[in-house]
């Protein structure tokens, strides 16, 4: 997966189809990184208030993330097919899966495993099939 | 603990609106290659980009519902297939609007993401 990442930077000849899954790449990682970071400020949380909101840093932090990443799903939907790059969306789960194990120590068992190695195969199949 | 089907209905109308919002934010998209003030402008009535605004808008009510139907006792084992279902009304939804081709590829992919949430959701008891 992660190979064919970075072939679609390196040939800068022909990016026509690869580059924006590649942005939905990154675009997936900053989606989790921001879950994490909300999740982080929903433990932190001492009310429901909206000022409380507000203060929240790693909850605004993840907010702005989610900006950022959906700006990059835009950028990458103006050049990519829809009908690609929206399943790719699914690699959030994968990301948010090992960090909240590694971060929160939630469990991790293997129907997760089964369900990362399925879901990094079918957007490697996605991948591909943009290449064409 | 089992999941009610309101809680399922919930997240199912999530995915459904979440698939509308791509839908948006992909015909939003285009006015970018006018320059990344087209992202919020538009040159035509109503000179902003409502369609990227409202993929956006769809996109927070689509978490909305779906953080109402995650809640307990809502099972996410349960829940997180349905998620991906949205991916399939996706690809139906860019079939109809954008004329995009469905390659064997496509359905392949989709398959198995659609089959990893499902085991994700399974291992997230």
């Amino acid at each position: 997966m992660s190979a064919t990442v970075t072939e679609s930077a390196q040939i800068s000849e022909k990016p026509a189809r690869r580059q924006p899954v590649a942005l939905v790449f990154c675009c997936t990682i900053l989606g989790a990184a921001a879950q994490v970071l909300m999740k982080t400020g929903a433990n932190h949380m001492t009310g429901p208030g909206l000022l409380g909101m507000l203060t929240n840093l790693p909850l605004m932090a993840g907010y702005c993330l989610y900006g950022i990443s959906t700006l990059l799903l835009v950028v990458a939907l103006k050049d990519g097919e829809l009908s690609l790059l929206y399943p790719v969306i699914a690699l959030t789960y994968v990301w948010v899966t090992v960090l909240s194990f590694a971060l929160f120590h939630d469990s991790f068992n293997p129907w997760k495993l089964l369900g990362i190695v399925f879901i990094v195969s079918g957007v490697a199949v996605l991948g591909k099939g943009g290449k064409r | 603990m089992k999941t009610p089907v309101s809680h399922m209905l919930l997240v199912l109308l999530a995915a459904f609106i979440g698939s509308f919002g791509g839908v948006f934010l992909k015909s939003g998209a285009g006015a970018l290659r006018q320059g990344w003030i087209y992202l919020v402008v538009s040159r035509e009535p109503p000179f902003f980009n409502w369609k990227l605004a409202s993929g956006v808008a769809l996109f927070l009510l689509s978490s909305y519902f779906f953080v109402l139907g995650i809640r307990p006792p809502g099972e996410l084992s349960v829940l997180y297939p349905m998620i991906s279902l949205g991916y399939i009304f996706t690809l139906l939804w860019a079939r109809i609007f954008f004329k995009e081709p469905l390659t064997r590829m496509k359905f392949v992919g989709l398959f198995l993401i659609v089959l990893g949430v499902f085991f994700v959701g399974l291992g997230s008891k």
